[in-house]
């Protein structure tokens, strides 16, 4: 079924689920949506599949037209979405109509927004997954992020559209997204390549995020991480959230896209349960790492996935309001107003 | 090779198996017989395996098996290890086209050696190159066993683009490229042929623990092979190693 069409696209909107797995020895990496927690809980308002494929949005600008009746959930950053150019709430479920617009428009926090749909994005399955991995030109759409006028199918829903419109997420459970975060981290697997300095500077300093930054791996910037002799290792296995440090010190953290063996060492692997928060910041944003041991990780992971599966969904009487009204924002006197202009029949 | 393998933590949802610090057929024999182990196994939990050069890395997740147990089956694994004989291993022949606008670098490769390009093509031809492991990027192969006869340093400019299938050598190391990518290799030749083929049902043309050995072709054999590749019509020569 034909559910959107692409009217203006962004700078880099890809197709993802929760990734490719089971081919890594293979040399195929995992790629998948950068917040998994946003995509699930998308996916859960609708009544999806965890897993179902859903727009990532790396920046605004994404505009698609609605090609049939159907609901629609924004989870994740807040890119100022609207549906006809009215502000669309984010973490919620959606009606939306043949002929409707969807925008994206500008950051007001976060950096990765993502559009679920009920049923999920329909595309063929590689190898397991959906998901767009652009370095191999492979999965999502033609492997390639969307273009203008791209046609973007999707699946059947698993339940009444009625039964979901309106289903929104309590506000103690959407993440907040800051510009500045604590990150915890399980020192490892290579950490003993590190000088006592080194370790220490990892631990206890800032590190900012460079423009030099994709779903590969974040680099960052900041005091000098110093290896006892070297920070070469004989290649092997990268998981997700792992920090390597070349010769120059400066960590990197690897993410959905990175390759799946590497030759840096390795100080710390980000815990499950931040890897979302981290993958929400921007190039600017500054980190600092705190160690936590492996119980604690496990611990925290456990809480999470419980809260996950138990989470109660609000449900919103929706006032659907007529397409044909218009909202302008003016400014009087150090004062704005928003008027709305509906048109007489 | 440890005498006592490492059990390394790799974040919360990764345990690393180190069974050594270097590049040795001996010690990838051990990864090698690890990973078949498990594998048979079926060891609830487990997500995914990924053997390299010198390691496993083990993918599990902490929501079906506690790490504790988990270690403690993969070290009770490890003692009946020694029992394992792996299965025979297969050398794939794979076709290359040498020189020319597909091996641009072939001439350096043999000046540098002080060797005629057909010697460099011959002694590249010769062995039966043993897959250590793949990685960096879908398809792409570690190589052991190139001959120092034809030891190349890297380009000092890498290129922006080498294109897939092109066939070359970095220092001692000789490989393939998978897919077009940035790359400083010294590019000898060029095979007609896919490592990595999202339409084939089984996309991935070679695995670790067996061996390829190139031969060489000429334009007209790349263009054949190249379109019954194409058709789904062409299957590379494969026999057990040891016996072609």
């Amino acid at each position: 079924m034909e559910g959107f069409k692409v009217t203006k696209s962004g700078i880099f909107d890809i197709i993802q689920d929760l990734g490719r797995y089971g081919y890594q020895q293979f040399g195929m990496p995992v790629s998948g949506a950068m917040d998994s927690y946003a995509l699930r809980i998308g996916n859960r308002i609708l009544g999806n599949k965890e897993n179902e494929a859903g727009i990532e949005i790396s920046s605004p600008g994404l505009i698609l037209e609605v090609l049939c009746r159907t609901v629609i959930a924004i989870a994740g950053a807040d890119f100022d979405p609207a549906i006809n150019n009215l502000p669309a709430p984010i973490w919620e479920a959606l009606e939306v109509k043949r002929g409707d617009s969807i925008s994206f428009n500008q950051i007001k926090n976060g950096s990765r927004s993502y559009l679920l749909v009920m049923g999920g994005i329909n595309v063929p399955c590689l190898l397991g997954s959906k998901s767009t991995y652009v370095r191999a030109k492979i999965g999502g759409l033609k492997g390639r992020p969307l273009k203008r006028s791209d046609i973007i199918h999707i699946g059947n829903p698993e339940k009444k559209l009625q039964d979901v419109i309106g289903r929104k997420v309590a506000s103690i459970d959407i993440p907040d997204y800051h510009k500045d975060n604590e990150i915890r981290v399980i020192l490892g697997p290579q950490d003993d390549y590190f000088s006592e300095n080194g370790l220490s500077a990892f631990l206890n300093s800032f590190y900012e995020i460079t423009a030099n930054s994709d779903r590969m791996g974040y680099r960052l910037k900041g005091p000098k991480i110093k290896s006892k002799s070297g920070s070469d290792i004989i290649t092997d296995g990268i998981p997700l959230g792992s920090i390597q440090v070349p010769r120059n010190g400066m960590p990197i953290v690897m993410l959905a896209d990175r390759q799946t063996t590497g030759g840096y060492a390795k100080i710390a692997t980000v815990i499950s349960v931040d890897i979302d928060k981290f993958a929400q910041m921007k190039p600017g944003n500054r980190v600092k790492f705190k160690k936590v041991n492996l119980e604690e990780a496990h611990q925290l992971l456990h809480e999470r996935e419980k809260k996950i599966n138990n989470l109660q969904f609000e449900k919103r009487t929706i006032e659907i309001k007529p397409a044909n009204i218009r909202i302008f924002k003016v400014r009087i006197k150090e004062k704005n107003y928003r008027i709305e202009v509906e048109e007489i029949q | 090779m440890y005498k006592k393998t490492r059990y390394l933590t790799a974040g919360d949802k990764a345990i690393v198996l180190e069974f050594g610090n270097e590049i040795s057929k001996e010690l990838n024999l051990a990864v090698r017989k690890m990973h078949y182990c498990i594998s048979k196994k079926n060891i609830q939990g487990i997500k995914e395996i990924v053997p390299t050069y010198r390691s496993l890395i083990i993918y599990y997740n902490p929501q079906k098996v506690k790490h504790a147990d988990l270690i403690q089956k993969l070290k009770e694994l490890e003692n009946t290890v020694t029992e394992i004989i792996l299965p025979l291993a297969h050398v794939t022949e794979i076709p290359v086209l040498y020189g020319g606008e597909y091996g641009p670098d072939l001439e350096f490769v043999a000046q540098h050696n002080q060797l005629s390009t057909e010697e460099v093509v011959k002694i590249h031809c010769e062995k039966e190159y043993f897959i250590y492991m793949l990685g960096f990027l879908p398809g792409f192969v570690y190589l052991g066993g190139m001959s120092e006869k034809i030891i190349t340093p890297r380009l000092e400019k890498p290129r922006l683009k080498v294109i897939g299938g092109s066939v070359g050598i970095a220092g001692g190391q000789t490989g393939i490229y998978p897919i077009n990518s940035p790359g400083g290799w010294q590019i000898i030749g060029r095979i007609p042929i896919k490592l990595f083929d999202q339409k084939k049902e089984s996309p991935f043309l070679l695995k670790s623990g067996d061996y390829l050995k190139f031969y060489p072709i000429n334009q007209k054999e790349f263009k054949e092979i190249e379109k019954k590749f194409e058709e789904d019509n062409y299957k590379c020569k494969v026999g057990p190693y040891g016996r072609i």
